[in-house]
């Protein structure tokens, strides 16, 4: 008996290890400075509910599910901003034509990637922590980290159809986002960031 | 044929293979005609790409410290 537990015990933390850049990755992403804490409490609970995982090979997904949720109570009780964006507010913009319009960089022959190049990936997280948690989700786990739709669905119990709907709001929204932000830090100016 | 603005609000979802048959027909006939929606679709592209090369995160020592602490007391209990 001891024996057995022991086993699940090791398999538990071989799991948790392997697993630990990508779940800290994904957390700084969804909850910025609260990542850590995100993270333990999602060891904390995977380790309580291991014996419920059936499926070896699906405990990647299984602990990222457990770390959306711990992330999203750490959202929940963070609320600094409202879920809900109006449509109509997004969905004309398009980054590639703002770039193309304003023209930040005169003296470029790639202006788009050279725009793409001033960000950092410290830049690409203060943007994405700018969204709505409802939107960051979907398209953290899809875009970055390689979760297809309907697993992300099953992440947040939801239809596929509301993920793939947040996920092109919440594109539209980070587009809009990077612009104002490379305005606000100084990206544009004199060339973009060397 | 579509017009530009519909074509572009399907870009994403063109790549992520997720149109239907039929949009994707009408996407392909458009982008087949128009060079501003193919350079649209490159920057799309680009910005996958972009988001998949910032998905990497060290994980600072002394936070490694806090989480190994942590599952070596979950593996002692």
């Amino acid at each position: 008996m001891e024996r057995a537990s022991d086993d699940r015990k090791d398999s538990f933390e071989r799991l948790a290890r392997e697993e630990l850049p990508r779940l800290y990755a994904i957390a700084r992403r969804l909850v910025g400075d609260y990542a850590e804490d995100a993270v333990q409490e999602c060891l904390l609970r995977g380790f309580e509910r291991f014996e419920q995982l059936d499926d070896r090979d699906a405990g990647p997904a299984w602990l990222t599910r457990i770390l959306v949720n711990c992330c999203h109570d750490r959202g929940r009780r963070r609320a600094r901003r409202p879920q809900e964006v109006e449509y109509t507010e997004v969905e004309e913009f398009s980054l590639y034509r703002k770039i193309a319009l304003e023209d930040p960089f005169p003296y470029s022959d790639s202006l788009h990637l050279d725009f793409l190049a001033g960000f950092g990936s410290d830049d690409v997280r203060e943007v994405l922590l700018r969204l709505p948690d409802l939107y960051r989700t979907p398209l953290v786990l899809v875009y970055m980290y390689g979760f297809a739709a309907k697993e992300v669905g099953g992440m947040l119990d939801a239809p596929l159809g509301t993920v793939l709907a947040r996920l092109h709001r919440g594109r539209k929204l980070f587009e809009k986002e990077m612009w104002e932000y490379a305005e606000q830090v100084g990206l544009l100016a004199s060339g973009g960031r060397p | 044929m579509i017009s530009c603005s519909q074509a572009v609000r399907q870009l994403w979802e063109y790549l992520d293979g997720t149109v239907g048959d039929v949009d994707r027909e009408r996407l392909e006939q458009h982008l087949s005609r128009c060079r501003r929606c193919c350079a649209e679709l490159e920057f799309a592209q680009e910005m996958r790409r972009f988001l998949a090369e910032s998905a990497r995160e060290e994980i600072p020592d002394d936070v490694m410290a806090r989480f190994d602490a942590t599952l070596e007391e979950l593996h002692d209990r």
